[in-house]
């Protein structure tokens, strides 16, 4: 009873975006919302924002693919060295990479730019789970249909692929939201998207109206996408068939085409990694000690830590009571708990920001410019990251377990303490390490909540950088992919052996 | 024409050999089993000859073409073969009828017959009868079968083209004790209705004697015996090939003019059988016991009960050593009754 209130009140305020978007849009009324909506500017805002997404997920998906192909299925020099490198970009932020490239390449702009850098930034999110399935894809079906009669090129289109299905649609529509939320990034590279315009329009006239309208249109973006991937996806669900031990599939030999695919690996490595590291390190370097105010790094870092702890063990306490009734529970209310995190997952961060200042404004203004605020839409943005860790981790918890558990004289609590966390003890921490991270690197919805004097190093590395002092902001930016190493690693773990799709 | 023909093919990973200068000979229309303990070479056997792997030496020829030579090898998908995996490897994203159908028209040629599938209705219909499915299964998924039913569609789909050769890797292993058999049984008649070549590898030497004409025991890359299954259980070449196929008695024995006399009286082995003293073999069901009163061969010390049979251990008189007995169920001597063992059909003697 008291796990169903919890998870109903997380439900509800995860609607707490959207209500704001459809209270607005009445509040406005409904001319007048046309008005702000249907206006040049919103359609340049558009054209910008589709012309990004068409070009960068297709882009995405086949270095993914080609590169996941390359590492896992061919005789390239150093395999099982590439798994976890074309994983790390994951580690350096994208407003991070933007700033690489700009700082190396001045002359930088417009889409093809954006294109470039958020390619880079955003590849490994096909890479990754097409990799992890290319693992475990059953090398006897793909034997099978040679002894069919196919060559091996007919194998990749008519076998491979139609089984990555699954994973490049996952991998294409993580992408496309995250284009559409990221803002940093294109700031940086003076590219016009709607989350950049939200955010000029947040500074200029606050929580507006014409700023309320363009985060709908952002909000009906993001519908579209996940409509789009539900309808691609249909109800395929590929499981390996059968039992028995599975053997490794043979690396196909490429020979004299190994250099040449070796040079586009590193290519890829440089232009991801390479780029910013080199640019983080030559500017440490010009800046030498003086950079290194460590004062206000070190209250930059404790702040940015203590936000991000916050937010962790909040949101994954949160996930306990929601994951246990997705999990164990076959009612519709747990299909509409998980509906409803599924939708707020795909918002961008400005527009739970946005929704936020307005709730608090109207209905509680002593919690706006709290830190309270800014850890519930950390809450908020990031519940459904660790609810997939929380929820795979219970899921293997078996119900036997916990039966023998009551039958041996343990309440229901007490076997959920002696029994089910500890059980899920690691798959909870892992849901807090990606909370952390992705709290640690949060740029958009911090700009917008956190109270006066908040100095995150998300922050301080984006006042600085605009402020063009690149080498004051290249000590945050080095904090930022330091801390973020070890989870993009657990990711990578994750990936190889994560079992079911 | 669809013999098959291999000829001294060698095959090493690394430092291991798993296959040394292996020769089989497949008649047209005639089964084949390999059969020996995991990691002995047969899967290699297979898939070499399958195409899967390429062999450092030899020649495997099947019907009038040769597929491999020292320096060819032919691809997998120019073999005119059928393959059935461990567990079916059925194409998790397409339908029975699309499995099925998968092999009729590939290639840049068969892209436009693919598009008109519905043409291949027919003939998946027939191939579900020939594995004796219902119709009703073509539009299920794979993970809507059963093990056996998954078995039979990868049959059903490695029939569609109509293979000179079936190759069947263990594709029964992963049933349950049940359902293997009746597979098992429905499998190798639609093979034999169709006239088709085929080898089976598995290391159940009960579904190797059963299904084949001919029964190839392997050893680390090597045959030790290729023939009849009755040849080979009654008469295994050496001791490790006996033990392998089956339950064994070994008794001392002095051989002389194919004729051993061991504790059990004189027993007639094998034709050029080694003489002076060896080692003779018997199979549990050739002994029958008989309780007596009077001149006892020995003692039942233990009654096995399993169903459909019953295993007697016997020991017996003057410390000549323990055998065992296989017999019906039905009216068997109790523990601690003194019986009389006669020895039917012949043994196998092998040198000491």
């Amino acid at each position: 009873m008291f796990v169903t209130l919890v998870a109903l009140t997380l439900t509800a305020a995860t609607f707490i975006p959207l209500g704001y978007i459809v209270s607005v849009l009445f509040d406005t009324g409904l001319r007048e919302a046309a008005a702000l909506v249907f206006r040049p500017r919103v359609g340049e805002l558009l054209t910008n924002t589709v012309a990004l997404v068409v070009w960068t997920v297709p882009v995405c998906v086949v270095l993914g693919v080609g590169l996941a192909w390359l590492v896992e299925r061919t005789d390239v020099p150093g395999r099982a060295w590439w798994g976890p490198v074309l994983v790390a970009p994951l580690a350096v932020p994208a407003f991070v990479n933007s700033y690489g490239w700009v700082s190396a390449f001045p002359s930088m702009y417009g889409l093809s730019a954006a294109v470039i850098v958020a390619t880079m930034s955003y590849f490994p999110l096909v890479y990754l789970p097409v990799a992890a399935t290319l693992r475990r894809l059953d090398p006897a079906v793909e034997e099978s249909a040679r002894a069919l009669g196919s060559g091996p090129v007919e194998v990749f289109w008519r076998i491979v692929v139609p089984q990555l299905r699954l994973a490049i649609l996952g991998g294409a529509l993580l992408i496309g939201l995250h284009l559409l939320a990221e803002y940093g990034a294109f700031v940086m590279l003076r590219y016009d998207t709607f989350t950049t315009a939200i955010f000029e329009q947040y500074q200029s006239s606050f929580a507006g109206p014409a700023g309320s309208m363009l985060a709908g249109v952002l909000v009906l973006c993001c519908l579209t996408l996940l409509g789009g991937e539900a309808l691609l996806r249909g109800n395929a669900r590929y499981a390996r068939l059968g039992a028995g031990a599975q053997r490794a599939a043979r690396p196909i030999a490429l020979g004299w085409w190994r250099i040449p695919l070796f040079g586009v690996l590193v290519a890829v490595v440089g232009g991801a990694l390479g780029v910013p590291l080199w640019t983080i390190g030559r500017w440490l370097w010009l800046g030498g000690a003086a950079v290194w105010d460590t004062a206000v790094i070190g209250q930059a870092l404790g702040q940015t830590i203590g936000l991000a702890a916050a937010a962790a063990l909040i949101t994954t306490l949160c996930a306990f009571p929601v994951a246990w009734i997705a999990v164990r529970s076959t009612s519709r209310f747990a299909r509409v708990i998980e509906g409803a995190n599924y939708i707020t997952s795909s918002l961008p961060g400005i527009v739970i920001a946005l929704a936020l200042v307005t709730v608090t404004i109207r209905w509680t203004p002593p919690l706006y410019q709290t830190v309270t605020l800014v850890v519930i839409a950390y809450a908020l943005m990031f519940l459904p990251r660790a609810l997939v860790s929380v929820r795979a981790g219970l899921a293997q918890v078996p119900v036997g377990l916990e039966e023998v558990s009551r039958s041996l004289g343990e309440s229901a609590s007490a076997t959920f303490f002696r029994v089910t966390l500890r059980m899920t003890a690691p798959a909870a921490a892992s849901a807090a390490a990606l909370v952390f991270v992705a709290v640690s690197t949060e740029l958009t919805a911090t700009l917008l909540l956190a109270p006066n004097g908040t100095r995150t190093l998300a922050m301080q590395f984006w006042g600085l950088s605009g402020e063009l002092d690149y080498a004051g902001a290249a000590p945050y930016a080095l904090i930022m992919i330091v801390a973020a190493i070890p989870v993009t690693y657990v990711l990578f773990t994750q990936s190889r052996k994560a079992a079911g799709v | 024409m669809s013999r098959l023909l291999v000829r001294a093919v060698s095959k090493t990973f690394g430092p291991t050999r798993v296959l040394d200068h292996i020769d089989l000979d497949v008649p047209d229309g005639t089964a084949a089993a390999v059969v020996g303990a995991s990691g002995c070479g047969k899967t290699t056997l297979l898939r070499v000859i399958a195409g899967f792997e390429a062999p450092e030496t030899g020649t495997v020829q099947l019907g009038a073409e040769t597929v491999v030579r020292h320096d060819v090898c032919l691809p997998p998908q120019r073999r005119r073969i059928g393959y059935v995996a461990q567990d079916g490897a059925l194409f998790p994203h397409l339908s029975v009828a699309d499995n099925i159908a998968y092999g009729l028209h590939t290639g840049w040629r068969g892209l436009g017959d693919r598009l008109r599938r519905h043409r291949d209705r027919d003939r998946v219909v027939e191939l579900l009868a020939m594995v004796s499915l219902d119709p009703g299964y073509a539009d299920r998924t794979p993970h809507q079968l059963s093990g056996g039913q998954q078995q039979r569609v990868a049959l059903a789909r490695a029939l569609a083209r109509k293979p000179d050769l079936m190759l069947l890797d263990e594709p029964f292993s992963a049933l349950d004790t049940g359902l293997r058999a009746t597979t098992r049984q429905a499998v190798a008649d639609t093979l034999r209705a169709a006239g088709m070549t085929s080898i089976l590898v598995t290391h159940d030497q009960e579904e190797a004697l059963s299904f084949a004409e001919q029964v190839a025991v392997m050893r680390d890359g090597r045959f030790t015996q290729v023939g009849p299954p009755e040849q080979v259980y009654h008469h295994p070449a050496d001791l490790f090939t006996a033990r392998f196929l089956g339950d064994c008695i070994l008794l001392d024995a002095l051989c002389e003019a194919d004729v051993a006399k061991s504790a059990l009286g004189a027993v007639p082995v094998q034709r050029d059988a080694p003489t002076g003293e060896t080692t003779l073999m018997l199979r549990p069901e050739q002994l029958t016991a008989e309780v007596v009163t009077a001149e006892h061969s020995g003692t039942v010390t233990e009654v096995d009960f399993r169903g459909p049979d019953v295993i007697l251990t016997i020991e017996l008189a003057e410390g000549a050593g323990t055998v065992t007995v296989r017999r019906t169920g039905i009216a068997a001597p109790a523990r601690g009754d003194r019986v009389r063992l006669t020895v039917q059909g012949s043994g196998t003697a092998y040198e000491k």
